[in-house]
């Protein structure tokens, strides 16, 4: 198994992921010295996402669990702190495991249900539960209901000043590095091969004398408890929650996200976050700019709001041509020099 | 109780119910047949909405805009089912949840583009803005009605289509063999996409149906197309018996549920503590009774035989 990951590591496209992280993490702390403050968020919302997508991959790319839930952790890891804060709990050694273990039961309960399913109704129904979070948060008028909640304190660490952005991005780098440290540990260990085995052939699994079931909730236990904490980050990040940060199109970009970048890979979803992250961020006022240059701005007034047109039409290609994602586009090229 | 406002809630529940249906049916339809998930079914329903309710302020009348966006609303389907849905036929669900997820973000933003952010409201007929009287002093809203019985006669329809008609064979030996039933000569490409053009037309007619009362809005779809899935995952996936079912029973569950549980609670919790916990509970219901149905029939209500 050792031998089999040292030549995974040589591969070109896990190559082109060291080097993505490595932008990750130098960008903005150079994006901090120089007073580009707005990097500095942006590159923090960039680790935090690529965490979360990092934690569907293990069950969509690994385990093939086509989850389109994912992003009621999201929610429920966020309005954990939220919560906590509401009521004078500051202490983020509270709110961290908190999240992990209130993501973890909602995964341990949903799953046990979903996981009697497959296919098809597995999709719809892990998009139902996560959208029956969602109504359950929106109907909790205590909270802010539909407006969402404002976090005025964000969690206390020892040692640590979460206020102060740079260390709220070391903090989530370093926590995506962990993250991707064990899902590479835990893929290549004897459950991450049997979860790809039953991905490949369930009956055989079987067959070998494994339960299949609860290889898998533990596999969807895991993701729903990483993605928790990783809404965790993302609520002390954006210091506002609010039902729309788990909507189901949500869970729909991450799954883009961890499709782009190439499912069943190590930085695949990273990359993909990257990618998404970027186009929506920018591809509205690139839009606005490219119609500013053949003068057709007038017609077309929204296009700054407009990005999510091109991005469907991405989407739509990507499936329809190039399936193994950016991953996969990497190793094609790089393959052949 | 008050009785008046039991028959209104009946009403309304019986209402979602009828959209859920025309949702659903469309979904289940598709699925069983081309086994092909749509996401992008709720922005058919958006689409509808939309274009009858520019057609009605165009012509002033409603009636002639429903007829009118009927056949763009299958013409629409046609193009998807060309463009999106055909090339993707052989490959994964997750395939099709994925370029339907896009697609509906490209007819989300193409329907912001050209018909701006806002909602837009659509007049009714002065004879459909009234109540009808019942027997014992109880009124109704005669569109609220007039979308229950329009429901019902295309439930109606469409079981005469699958199950009596030689259309409705085809249809369910293609559910059963799609190989074998292109194999006895059946044009398998023409069948899929008139069955696809069906599912838009019956979702259009929803999000048209709506309109009078909730305004075309961008978004509308996509709410209500995670409760049509829970309505074809309780129903069975593939079943039209199942959905029509499920449909109603879902709609009349969360109705209800949303104006009777505080009162329910109230029997046996404090008084603050059910105004807290009803609404919350009643936001979960639906998907409560999915997980409980589930628990107990993994494959919905009426699971399609052939599957």
């Amino acid at each position: 198994m050792a031998k089999l990951g040292r030549l995974r590591a040589a591969r070109p496209g896990d190559a082109a992921g060291l080097i993505v992280l490595a932008l990750l993490f130098v960008l903005p702390l150079i994006a901090w010295w120089t007073g580009h403050r707005f990097y500095v968020d942006f590159g923090t919302r960039i680790v935090i996402y690529a965490l979360i997508a990092t934690s569907l991959n293990l069950i969509l790319g690994y385990g093939g669990l086509i989850s389109f839930g994912h992003a009621a952790y999201i929610g429920i890891g966020a309005y954990t702190v939220g919560i906590s804060a509401f009521y004078g709990f500051d202490s983020g050694l509270l709110h961290f495991p908190l999240a992990i273990a209130v993501s973890a039961l909602f995964a341990l309960l949903t799953g046990a249900v979903c996981l009697r399913t497959r296919g098809v109704y597995f999709i719809m129904i892990t998009m139902a539960f996560a959208q029956m979070a969602y109504y359950l948060f929106q109907s909790l008028d205590e909270y802010g209901g539909d407006d969402g909640l404002t976090i005025y304190n964000r969690s206390t660490l020892p040692g640590l000043d979460l206020d102060h952005r740079p260390q709220l991005f070391l903090v989530a780098f370093v926590s995506l590095v962990i993250v991707l440290y064990l899902k590479y540990r835990l893929v290549n260990s004897r459950f991450g091969m049997v979860l790809q085995g039953t991905k490949a052939n369930e009956t055989r699994m079987i067959a070998l004398g494994h339960n299949t079931y609860a290889f898998r909730l533990a596999a969807y236990v895991i993701a729903g408890a990483v993605a928790g904490y990783g809404g965790a980050l993302l609520g002390d990040f954006s210091s506002f929650i609010a039902p729309s940060m788990m909507g189901w199109t949500r869970s729909g970009d991450l799954m883009f996200m961890v499709i782009l970048g190439g499912a069943g890979t190590l930085f695949g979803p990273v990359m993909g976050t990257v990618v998404i992250l970027v186009l929506e961020e920018y591809l509205g006022p690139f839009l606005a700019w490219f119609a500013d240059l053949f003068h057709v701005h007038q017609a077309v007034p929204n296009i700054e709001h407009d990005w999510q047109l091109p991005f469907g039409l991405l989407l739509i290609a990507v499936v329809i041509y190039q399936r193994g994602g950016l991953n996969g586009l990497i190793e094609r090229f790089g393959g052949r020099q | 109780m008050d009785t008046g406002l039991l028959v209104t809630q009946l009403l309304n529940g019986l209402q979602l119910g009828v959209l859920l249906f025309l949702l659903a049916s469309g979904l289940t339809l598709v699925f069983g047949i081309m086994d092909f998930v749509n996401l992008a079914h709720g922005a058919i329903y958006m689409l509808g909405a939309y274009i009858a309710a520019k057609l009605t302020l165009a012509l002033g009348s409603f009636i002639l805009a429903v007829a009118l966006a009927l056949p763009i609303v299958a013409v629409i389907g046609l193009i998807l089912e060309r463009f999106v849905a055909r090339p993707l036929y052989r490959r994964e669900h997750l395939d099709h949840m994925l370029a339907t997820f896009g697609l509906l973000l490209v007819l989300d933003s193409l329907a912001q583009i050209v018909w701006g952010p806002d909602s837009v409201s659509v007049p009714l007929p002065l004879w459909l803005r009234g109540q009808v009287t019942l027997t014992s002093g109880i009124e109704l809203p005669a569109y609220r009605v007039v979308i229950v019985a329009s429901g019902l006669v295309i439930a109606a329809a469409l079981y005469w289509l699958v199950n009596h008609t030689r259309i409705g064979m085809l249809i369910r030996a293609g559910a059963s063999n799609r190989t074998m039933v292109s194999a006895l000569g059946i044009n398998i490409d023409l069948l899929f996409a008139g069955v696809f053009a069906v599912g838009a037309v019956l979702a259009g007619l929803g999000g048209m149906l709506i309109a009078p009362i909730t305004d075309a809005a961008i978004n509308m779809g996509n709410d209500i197309i995670i409760t049509a899935f829970v309505v074809i995952i309780v129903g069975g996936v593939g079943s039209m018996k199942g959905a029509f079912v499920a449909a109603m029973l879902v709609g009349l569950i969360d109705t209800m549920g949303r104006s009777y549980l505080d009162g329910l609670l109230k029997l046996f919790m404090p008084l603050t503590a059910a105004e807290t916990a009803a609404p919350a509970l009643a936001a979960m219901l639906i998907y409560i009774l999915m997980a409980a149905i589930l628990a107990l029939r993994p494959q919905g209500l009426f699971p399609p035989k052939t599957r």
